[in-house]
């Protein structure tokens, strides 16, 4: 009995494979997929040879964000140019952040990169980091504290600042009402950013709560919000996996709203280029990265500070349809 | 006291009584929920203007929850949970879009590689849970963990970026959609296709449920496992199969979130979503510890959560206090439920 059940799946399953195998080698595709990437040239090149040295990121990102993966892409770009070795370690629980910095500062790393999101609980890791005499660069929020602190500067966007610049881009298109999508409460950045558009925008904002784990949520979200109130004319998102089902949502409810976000990716390229969106706001996340290794690296080497110790602003930049096709390139690399 | 007592003659026995209808619809499991549905219904539509006319949204709020809901439903009747169900809907994702770009392959061969990954994962879950005999919350919980790592991981690796490469221009993607993730206008009401899709899967694990050897196995292992397999219960077998029917609606939903955002799957996404089904069947008057419950029940458990997360925002409250208004709203709702079905069980 049991032998003749397990013979009978073990056919059931051969089938399956087989049809499997046959419907794979019948079913290619002629259009998109990888055969249809282009090869958009290497970034290599030649290097420096100054002595290897150890630079460390310690940030406050989620596991699998892309934003963060863009800043870690400029990192490892400059640090393959800058014979730098470069760790990376992320946690969005403030404490365990803290830890990691320390991790680093007891490894006697050459220079540290850190983020400020909660910087109370920062405040003693990076210290002692600087006692330790480790150079601190800061990126990306969390500018107010940077010197106070000890680090050698600050290299990000003012939050606030942007959320301003999108307010200022809404009067500048004549509308009147917007609601700004928090996809993670009690996140300060994001915020930030919503406080930034209600100070400048001369219309009235709405902040909208919504789960922001999964996306079917998020968009019944904002659809149910466009329902809501017929007279919402502009959708603000905060990321930009969050643009993506604000398109999809003003689309179901038969809204007139515009949609913009704040940063960017490859889906947010295309959809500036269709129109689907009207605006985003690119803080640049590649150049935080970037900057961030080639300023440690230029301290070691040179005792250069880019900025002379103020903060260097890499966003707010406003792209727009105009923008979209070069910009394509690089967010489908993975750099924009 | 070996004597009987003086029975009435003219009783017969109480199990050979017949049951009026109303009697059996009050034992059934899912009455608390529906009361409770209606009480969130008619708030909702008393106090939010655009509630009413939006119920196609609010059908689709549920329906992405009531997809996952039943399947968790069966497998906690069958006494097991599942922590890995939310993840387990972003890896179909992923497998699918990954598999039709790297191999440019049509996007049903990615759909279809994705259904025999999704059950392999579940295949492992339940064979986990018979080989080592640990609890199936501990078993998940490893499965949930180790797969949000190979989301993003693997995601990281084949595509060098955390969310994955658009396949909307690829063959396949518009009739895949069709069936996953379309739409019809009936009159202003929109109807999803995951409302049917949904609909459908209600009506299969009733059958299941309530007119098969199959149902009958899993209100018995779920019941007493020993007892069940001391009676011939296949008890291995059913609990595998429960895995199984989790792992295909997790594709059904996976496939849905892919094709609603162009092949644009972000890798991090799933995370906390297992709860809200395990809330649905709860909700809907599944216990926790198995042996009772109805697929209907979590269902209307799925609406009233999707209820009271869309009418939170039709009626415009502060959506700073969002999560909090979700929580009571659903704490209201259960309360009533099991209040109802009190009373109705005393009444009996």
């Amino acid at each position: 009995m049991a032998r003749s059940r397990m013979a009978r799946s073990t056919r059931v399953f051969a089938a399956a494979a087989t049809a499997l195998l046959a419907v794979a080698a019948a079913g290619c595709s002629d259009s998109g997929g990888k055969d249809a990437e282009e090869n958009d040239g290497g970034t290599g090149g030649g290097g420096v040879n100054t002595p290897r040295m150890e630079i460390a990121m310690v940030t406050h990102s989620a596991p699998g964000d892309t934003f963060w993966d863009i800043v870690q892409s400029g990192s490892k770009q400059a640090a393959a140019k800058d014979n730098v070795e470069f760790l990376y370690a992320n946690s969005e629980k403030d404490d365990e952040q803290a830890r990691l910095v320390q991790t680093f500062v007891d490894k006697k790393v050459d220079g540290i990169i850190v983020t400020l999101a909660k910087p109370e609980a920062m405040k003693s890791a990076v210290r002692a980091a600087v006692d330790a005499g480790i150079p601190v660069v800061t990126i990306n929020s969390g500018a107010e504290y940077s010197e106070e602190y000890g680090a050698l500067s600050h290299i990000g966007q003012e939050e606030t600042v942007a959320g301003e610049a999108v307010g200022e881009e809404l009067n500048e298109r004549g509308r009147k009402k917007a609601v700004c999508v928090v996809h993670e409460q009690g996140n300060v950045g994001l915020e930030q950013r919503c406080a930034g558009v209600k100070e400048t925008f001369s219309g009235s904002v709405e902040n909208l709560t919504v789960d922001g784990a999964s996306k079917p949520n998020v968009l019944s979200g904002i659809q149910a919000e466009l329902e809501a109130d017929g007279s919402i004319d502009s959708v603000v998102t905060l990321n930009a996996d969050v643009a993506a089902a604000a398109v999809e949502a003003k689309g179901a409810a038969g809204s007139e709203a515009e949609v913009a976000t704040f940063d960017l990716n490859g889906a947010v390229a295309k959809a500036l280029e269709s129109g689907e969106l009207t605006f985003a706001v690119d803080q640049q996340p590649y150049l935080q990265g970037y900057l961030a290794v080639d300023e440690l690296w230029l301290y070691k080497t040179n005792g250069n500070v880019i900025g002379g110790g103020q903060t260097v602003l890499t966003g707010p930049a406003i792209v727009t349809q105009e923008d979209a096709p070069e910009l394509k390139k690089f967010t489908e690399r993975g750099t924009r | 006291m070996t004597t009987t007592l003086p029975a009435d003659a003219k009783a017969p026995d109480e199990r050979l009584l017949h049951a009026s209808p109303l009697h059996r619809f009050l034992g059934r499991p899912e009455l608390g929920s529906v009361i409770g549905a209606v009480a969130v219904f008619l708030f909702f539509a008393l106090i939010a203007d655009s509630f009413l006319s939006s119920l196609d949204t609010v059908l689709y709020a549920a329906s992405t929850i009531g997809i996952m809901a039943v399947p968790v439903a069966l497998l906690m009747i069958g006494g097991e949970f599942d922590l890995s169900a939310g993840v387990l809907v972003t890896s179909a994702a992923l497998t699918s879009t990954m598999f039709a770009y790297e191999m440019t392959a049509n996007v049903w061969v990615g759909v279809l590689v994705s259904l025999l990954v999704t059950l392999a994962i579940g295949f492992f879950n339940g064979f986990m849970l018979i080989r080592t005999g640990l609890p199936s919350f501990i078993i998940t919980l490893g499965t949930y963990l180790m797969l949000w790592g190979a989301n993003i991981g693997l995601t990281k690796r084949i595509q060098g970026t955390v969310s994955t490469n658009a396949i909307d221009d690829m063959q396949g993607f518009e009739s895949a959609r069709v069936l996953f993730a379309s739409s019809l206008d009936i009159g202003s009401f929109k109807l999803r296709v995951t409302i049917l899709w949904w609909l459908a899967l209600v009506a299969l694990a009733t059958w299941i449920l309530l007119r098969t050897r199959w149902g009958n196995w899993i209100f018995a292992v779920g019941g007493n496992k020993n007892a069940a397999r001391a009676v011939g219960v296949p008890v291995h077998r059913t609990k595998i199969g429960l895995y199984l029917g989790v792992a295909v609606a997790a594709w059904i939903s996976g496939q849905h979130l892919l094709f609603s955002f162009s092949g644009v799957v972000q890798s991090a996404e799933g995370r906390g979503l297992e709860l809200h089904y395990i809330a649905a069947a709860v909700i809907g008057g599944c216990l926790l510890t198995g042996g009772y419950g109805s697929a209907i029940g979590a269902a209307i458990g799925a609406l009233i959560f999707g209820m009271a997360k869309q009418g939170i925002v039709y009626a415009q409250w502060d959506s700073d206090w969002f999560w909090f208004f979700l929580g009571a709203m659903l704490l209201l709702a259960t309360i009533l439920n099991s209040w109802v079905r009190k009373r109705a069980e005393a009444a009996r």
